[in-house]
């Protein structure tokens, strides 16, 4: 199955294809793609590229939606009986805490949250030419860890199937979006959205804000309950006065104990510089491995982590979404059937090579950058290989002729499909690799009947 | 340097070497963005080695002064909090800035020395800061239009 899978990603096969399709090229060269357009994972994007979202957007309408009701409520009924008999400050403190919940809320939805492209055709190729180090034995399956020191402790990087690399450390894919996503904490269904490297922040202080707001709406409208049955009225009374009230009350109560447990629980991450897919799997507790396993990216400073985390320097968007897709990149995205592309390299070497070396340097360093999408050519074919007839298929980007190389996957695939099925339904759900990837390992040495001569890193 | 012309059929015979070199990313520091020094086999012959050690080195300072924790980027990081992050729709982060004087310095490296030589290199953040690719380009004067016309001509003249 794997062989069928390097295969598809071979270099020479694919870059080939840009010029076997001159014509598909024109075509497309007549009509600019940004590369949000062809973006492989299940993202939505609005505003042209500007606004990145999961596909499966999750409560976050719910979210917005209880938020503005609950706010509405909260200055249309109390704010005036408050403002009356307490203070002006009330309505102002409240819009204040309403905009930061807001803004906090969009960007976290709306932020890349550090969504790794996947790896062009020539480093997945390089990757596995550098660990085929065992020779020439065919049934093999690609390694699943590298260790690697950091700050003097064991890391192990993951191999994922996937975006073709290993993940760097601290990165995890969510298969909900399926992306690869840096310093991944959780992918929240009530912004929907992953929470990652980029938009914790954002997270964080839309936690934070909303505990902040929700007790304050909580204590005002006891508050107004109060007053107004003090004033010689009964409680059920001055509920009937204000039966907004009573909606937002009970709004409140419900939301207010779990999210003040999660900032509760957030804010022990930030400080001890973890993240919530870490501490889940309790990747530093002391309680496995050795006694000085402890947490490698940890200043053990608690004001530093802090900093660190919330105050630290924005990283950039690697996804680059507003870009051009370059017309002849687009193309191996196009039928990418091996089996046409050798007629037509001859007509490209007599068409292609008059230029010095300098000249087509030259062009490149002027040129937008030509490689950007190569993630988005090749793993066009994978999916069907990974997801095998399991699962709907993930819903292809737009404008990429997904039904030829299905097609051609397909053909390349027949043979070795039985393997490519069990072995699908392990790199479908990469948390049940990472939970227990010895079972695996040994299912797919079964499978693969080679154990012995494998040549990979025996996981433990 | 001179460009040297060869013609067509001895070109097509003398299997034109393409290939690109990846260097990987060092995380023995943690998450930091850093490149091996490690200099690659496969560019012996193409480059000396100090060139690409330097570059690397110019490049990993870089990267550290984007990521520096410091008075800088705390304070750009507590404006950002007070404003609800709204400031970072107008201004541009240091990040950013800094991003830009390395694909300034990549471009330059470029031309002054690796293009000579049939190298070029690939900016880091074109490649999601995985790798920092370099490709080779035999350097017989003629060559593809693009490296991928070129790894086919390569592909099909063996």
């Amino acid at each position: 199955m794997k062989n069928c899978e390097y295969q598809q990603i071979d270099p020479r096969a694919l870059s080939v294809a840009p010029l076997s399709a001159q014509s598909h090229a024109e075509e497309k060269a007549r009509r600019p793609r940004r590369k949000w357009e062809v973006f492989p994972g299940k993202n939505r994007f609005f505003c042209d590229g500007r606004l990145i979202l999961a596909r499966q957007s999750g409560v976050l309408p719910l979210t917005l939606g209880l938020i503005v009701v609950t706010c509405g409520l909260f200055f249309a009924f109390d704010c005036p009986f408050l403002v009356e008999h307490l203070t002006v400050f009330i309505p102002v403190i409240g819009g204040v805490l309403v905009v930061f919940v807001v803004t906090s809320l969009l960007r976290t939805s709306f932020t890349d949250p550090g969504i790794l492209p996947r790896a062009t055709a020539d480093e997945a190729a390089d990757i596995e030419r550098q660990i085929d180090t065992s020779g020439s034995s065919t049934y093999r399956p690609p390694p699943r860890t590298k260790e690697i020191l950091i700050n003097q402790q064991v890391v192990k990087l993951k191999y994922c199937f996937t975006c073709k690399m290993f993940r760097p450390p601290r990165t995890s894919h969510c298969s909900l979006c399926d992306n690869c996503v840096e310093c991944f904490d959780h992918h929240c269904p009530w912004v929907g959205n992953c929470v990652g490297k980029r938009n914790y922040r954002f997270f964080y202080s839309f936690i934070i804000s909303l505990s902040f707001l929700t007790s304050f709406i909580f204590g005002c409208v006891i508050t107004h309950i109060t007053l107004r049955s003090q004033a010689g009225k009964s409680i059920v009374q001055a509920i009937q006065e204000s039966p907004a009230s009573v909606v937002e009350l009970v709004i409140c109560f419900f939301s207010i104990w779990s999210i003040l447990g999660l900032s509760g629980f957030h804010t022990y991450l930030v400080a001890s510089n973890l993240t919530t897919n870490e501490d889940i799997k309790g990747s530093w507790s002391s309680k496995r491995g050795a006694e000085d396993s402890g947490n490698p990216y940890s200043h053990n400073n608690i004001i530093i982590n802090c900093c660190v985390t919330l105050c630290g320097p924005m990283p950039p968007s690697l996804i680059d979404r507003r870009g051009f897709v370059p017309p002849d990149e687009a193309v191996p995205a196009a039928p990418a059937s091996e089996m046409e592309l050798p007629p037509f390299t001859a007509k490209s070497d007599a068409n292609m090579c008059h230029q010095s070396t300098k000249d087509v340097l030259e062009r490149m360093l002027n040129s937008s950058d030509f490689h950007g999408l190569c993630p988005a050519g090749t793993p066009k074919t994978t999916p069907l290989v990974q997801e095998g007839p399991a699962s709907a298929p993930a819903e292809p980007p737009a404008g990429c002729s997904r039904p030829h190389e299905r097609g051609a996957a397909a053909r390349l695939c027949r043979p070795l499909s039985k393997h490519s099925r069990r072995d699908s339904l392990h790199s479908i759900n990469p948390a049940f690799r990472l939970a227990s990837p010895s079972p695996s390992l040994s299912r797919s040495a079964l499978i693969l009947g080679d154990a012995p001569n494998m040549g990979f890193v025996p996981l433990r | 340097m001179a460009a040297e012309f060869h013609n067509l059929q001895e070109m097509q015979h003398s299997a034109l070497l393409v290939t690109k070199v990846f260097i990987q990313r060092d995380y023995s520091e943690g998450t930091v963005c850093r490149f091996q020094n490690k200099f690659p086999s496969e560019l012996n012959n193409r480059i000396e080695r100090t060139l690409l050690e330097e570059t690397v080195k110019t490049l990993n300072s870089y990267y550290v002064e984007a990521e520096k924790i410091g008075g800088q980027s705390y304070l750009e990081g507590c404006l950002a909090c007070a404003t609800a992050y709204i400031v970072f729709l107008c201004m541009e982060t240091r990040y950013e800035k800094v991003l830009k004087k390395i694909s300034n310095y990549i471009q330059e490296q470029n031309e002054k020395i690796y293009a000579p030589r049939g190298l070029l290199l690939t900016d880091p953040i074109e490649r999601g800061m995985r790798v920092l690719e370099v490709s080779v380009f035999e350097d017989r004067g003629s060559s593809g239009s693009t490296p991928s016309s070129s790894m086919s001509s390569c592909s099909s003249a063996r």
